[in-house]
């Protein structure tokens, strides 16, 4: 088939930014497509800006064309202008590379970091000409596959999505390509019969292959009725899909040519990834359970991809990427070889993931000779309480350390991330965000006439596969309630809280990335509605419409209550059940109490093992080059964790149930 | 030293940006391995100046750079005469870099001495540009365009800065005309218009508009801009060797 170019250059005229559509990366391949070739278009549900950095949809792109049985492109969902031009004049979703429509792939796979891009998925395959639930494609409709973090429970999108891919998708990719191109050579056959080959395929999760069973309608109504499980109705489906790990990443240096936009986008650089995994243990963070164990990439082979990347690209910045740069064994030696390559000319480093203590610091101050504008540090917590409670150990010293040491070297601005609506907070806990951030000012004094400390809060949401998986979200109005706390305070001492600033994350859309976060396929119907009644790019605080997903949830039967905000007890099931990332659920459960008990846990990277499950269940191993922990800073080194008095986390009694007024406390002793 | 460099924007690259177009000759300059002179101070930037931004979507045969390096393969000026080779050189290695539908059509040395010449900005006086119209017949854009011509003026009020200003367009349309061939067969209608640039460039598209009926642009080429009026007008930089025709792009 075609390509749309002629039509579309037609109308790119009307529509913003219309550089987001033309491709013409540095990079880029025009693949050769022939009958045999797998083509896959590798989408991601947002905008081009946001989408072309992704470096997981580069590496697939590149390990695809590099195969001769497969061919891959990309598509990026297209802004609202664009889709209503191109529904009106009957033109399709498309790829940017040769602008072919969409249908004419044999698989569209959607990468998902986030939630609220759910309904982009609707958008795209919609826009593709391609039924939205999967239970309506025929046999020659494109396969609709997802990817990436929120994969991990694909249960909202169950009825869409042909296919879930767990973890790393290296090496699955592949073997993916290897089933599709045997299926093709073989004529093709029944959507079904397809979906129990790619079953077997390890890593692989064909959500049309298991039913969810729930508990007979309690009485008190319906949305009392809980999942109780989700089971395999084919021989072909495993009882639990487990993730893919890619032992070492030496083995996989993507992208080899990363690619270079004409347009600005954001994380506008070269990006090195210098390790995956992370096993600090902060029991928030989803990445950092489900890409376990760590494997970091050998220094040198670091050094030649930052250097080869920076000449073969041009960009004047590379950021050394992962989820806690400063970790990384070869730090020291890569910075300082990047910093004396000549040919490397005035380029910057940056470390999107800055550790809070000084050694951190310092490092930064070595390799960011010029624009030394801002830091960013992310303490998550305002008291060493609740810090202990989430297991992000970093005492306050360390980061007034931090930010002495920034400020004392040139840097005037610094900010700080935290999340509020965390297990056990009490008030106290939230203002002391703003305690840290004042004194992070009068730190700065001593160095500046005004140095100011952005605070950015951010809602908490429980995700799957992690020791918060449990735990109920706060709601809406108490998140809101939580924001006024702070800006009231702020506002009844604006002298005090001089060079403070304070941003927050929408409670409205905390709660539907909640919703969404860990909810069970009945939210499919949730997602389809929202889609239909105009709710894309959610994730855009402009285009953002609580309304519309709080009528689709009432129209579901449904309840925020029940789905989100309710503390979920040790032995319920949960939608995700089915799948493994590796970690055994008493590990997450016995992790959980720790939390409630306000107890520590240190990286298991140079300590004992706690048997989470993520090595021992794969027969991987951490790949880290040095025995010991990185110098400076308290961060997973002996430390005192004793516990600092607990606040008990209760449970809501289910409706309906016998005990219906117990209320239950899980914590200490308990 | 600084270098003057005359540039093409055709096929799918016409949607970006002026903005993109600078960081695109940032990064390609970088990867031809050509030093460039920095800005001094908190955040130094390679010195790099445009010269009339071109519409987002508009095609060009002419768009010009100059750019200052410090490069001592380019710093002789035996390097620039008949036997060197330094606007080959410079020419190909960065053609090579740039995307598809960005050529280098012409180099030269502006000053060896460190000044800075007149800017590109300063010395345009006018462009001219083709403009394919759609929709229409040959006939009613000949009137269309006799009646441009026979205005004495051709008032328009426009928002600057927020305010309404009244504007008189006719003194900026120096020249106008149908290209004979064209509006036959298949092809549509195409207008040559030689617009002033001083004090305000006066883009093709807003002249469209201006009289009624209003035309609508299929598409847009910047073809030339002149530093002069007149018999004799010249280029900033002319093209040694004319730059292939325009492609419609197919993929």
């Amino acid at each position: 088939m075609s390509s749309l170019w002629s039509e579309l250059e037609r109308v790119l005229g009307e529509v913003q930014k219309p550089a987001r559509y033309i491709g013409c990366e540095d990079g880029m391949t025009v693949p050769d497509h022939h009958p045999d070739a797998v083509a896959w278009l590798l989408c991601y549900p947002d905008t081009y800006e946001v989408g072309l950095p992704n470096q997981g949809l580069q590496i697939l792109y590149e390990i695809l064309n590099e195969r001769p049985d497969a061919v891959a492109e990309r598509g990026y969902a297209p802004w609202m202008d664009l889709a209503a031009v191109l529904r009106r004049e009957g033109l399709p979703f498309f790829s940017v590379d040769t602008h072919r429509p969409a249908r004419d792939f044999d698989v569209l796979a959607f990468n998902l970091s986030a939630e609220l891009v759910y309904t982009n998925v609707l958008e795209c395959v919609d826009l593709a000409g391609i039924p939205i639930r999967t239970a309506d494609r025929a046999d020659d409709d494109p396969l609709v596959l997802v990817g990436g973090h929120c994969a991990y429970n694909p249960e909202p999108l169950a009825d869409f999505v042909d296919a879930a891919v767990l973890g790393d998708g290296e090496e699955v990719v592949s073997e993916v390509t290897v089933v599709l191109s045997a299926w093709k050579a073989a004529g093709g056959g029944s959507r079904a019969e397809l979906h129990r080959r790619l079953a077997v395929v390890p890593g692989v999760y064909v959500p049309s292959l298991y039913e969810a069973d729930f508990e007979e309608s309690a009485a008190g109504g319906t949305p009392g009725r809980r999942l109780v499980g989700i089971r395999p109705v084919d021989d072909a489906a495993p009882a639990v899909v487990e993730k893919r790990t890619v032992a070492d990443l030496a083995d996989w240096p993507y992208p080899k040519n990363q690619l270079v936009p004409l347009t600005e986008v954001v994380h506008d650089r070269l990006n090195i990834e210098v390790f995956r995994g992370c096993t600090r243990g902060c029991r928030f963070c989803q990445a950092g359970m489900i890409t376990r164990p760590v494997r970091e990439r050998p220094a040198e082979q670091v050094r030649t991809m930052v250097a080869d990347g920076l000449r073969r690209t041009g960009y004047d910045e590379v950021a050394l990427t992962s989820l806690s740069t400063a970790d990384f064994s070869g730090i020291e030696e890569v910075v300082a070889a990047t910093v004396a390559d000549d040919a490397c000319g005035q380029v910057s480093v940056s470390l999107p993931s800055l550790r809070v203590d000084a050694f951190t610091v310092g490092i930064a101050a070595e390799i960011q000779k010029a624009r030394r504008t801002g830091l960013t540090f992310a303490p998550e917590a305002g008291t060493w309480r609740m810090r202990q409670v989430i297991n992000k150990l970093i005492r306050e010293e360390d980061l007034y350390a931090a930010v002495e040491s920034a400020y004392s070297q040139g840097w005037r601005r610094v900010k700080l991330y935290f999340l509020t609506g965390l297990p056990t907070e009490t008030d106290e806990d939230t203002l002391g965000i703003l305690q840290m951030a004042r004194r992070c000012v009068e730190v700065g004094r001593r160095h500046l006439r005004n140095p100011s400390v952005t605070v950015s809060v951010g809602g908490f949401v429980p995700k799957p596969f992690t020791p918060f998986q449990w735990f109920g979200q706060n709601t809406e109005a108490e998140l809101k309630r939580k924001v006024g706390l702070l800006r009231d305070e702020l506002k009844r001492d604006t002298k005090g809280y001089r060079g403070v600033q304070l941003k927050w994350h929408d409670p409205k859309a905390t709660a539907v990335e909640g919703l969404l976060s860990r909810g069970d396929r009945r939210l499919c119907d949730v997602v389809e509605a929202v889609w239909r009644g105009g709710g894309v790019f959610q994730e855009w605080s402009e285009h953002f419409d609580l309304d519309l997903w709080s009528e689709a949830v009432e129209a579901a039967g449904l309840s925020f209550e029940e789905m989100v905000y309710r503390h979920r007890t040790e032995d319920e099931a949960f939608a995700w059940d089915h799948l493994s990332a590796g970690l055994h659920r008493d590990f997450l459960w016995q992790d959980w109490r720790d939390a409630l008990d306000a107890v520590g846990l240190e990286d298991c990277r140079w300590t004992p093992c706690y048997d989470c499950g993520a090595c021992t269940g794969y027969g991987i191993e951490h790949v880290v080059a040095s025995a010991v922990p990185p110098a400076g800073g308290s961060q997973g080194t002996g430390q005192d964790l004793g516990s600092g008095g607990e606040v008990p986390v209760v449970l809501m009694a289910r409706p309906g149930s016998e005990g219906a007024d117990e209320q239950v406390a899980v914590g200490v002793g308990s | 030293m600084r270098v003057r460099i005359r540039f093409t924007k055709v096929g799918k690259v016409r949607f970006t940006s002026h903005r993109d177009v600078a960081r695109i000759w940032e990064r390609a300059l970088r990867r031809a391995g050509i030093s460039m002179a920095y800005s001094q101070g908190f955040s130094p930037r390679p010195k790099l100046s445009f010269g009339l931004a071109l519409s987002t979507g508009h095609e060009s045969d002419a768009e010009y750079l100059d750019v200052e390096l410090v490069d001592e393969r380019y710093a002789a000026e035996d390097a620039w005469g008949d036997s060197g080779t330094a606007a080959t050189d410079l020419a190909e290695a960065l053609t090579s870099v740039l995307p598809d539908g960005m050529d280098v059509v012409a180099v030269a040395p502006i000053a060896f001495d460190g000044t800075k010449g007149e800017s590109l900005q300063q010395a345009v006086v006018s462009c001219t540009w083709a403009v394919e119209v759609d929709g229409v017949e040959r006939a009613d854009v000949d009137a269309w365009v006799a009646d441009v011509l026979s205005r004495e003026e051709i008032v328009v009020e426009r928002e600057r800065k927020g305010k309404p200003v009244v504007e008189d367009l006719r003194p900026q349309v120096l020249a106008l005309r149908v290209e004979e061939e064209s509006g036959t067969g298949s092809s549509g209608v195409r207008l040559l218009a030689d617009l002033g640039t001083q004090p305000r460039a006066l883009r093709p598209t807003e002249l469209l508009v201006a009289v009624d009926p209003p035309l609508v642009a299929r598409s847009v080429r910047r073809m030339n801009q002149w530093m002069s009026q007149g018999a004799d007008r010249e280029e900033p930089l002319t093209v040694a060797v004319a730059p292939a025709p325009p492609t419609t792009e197919s993929a």
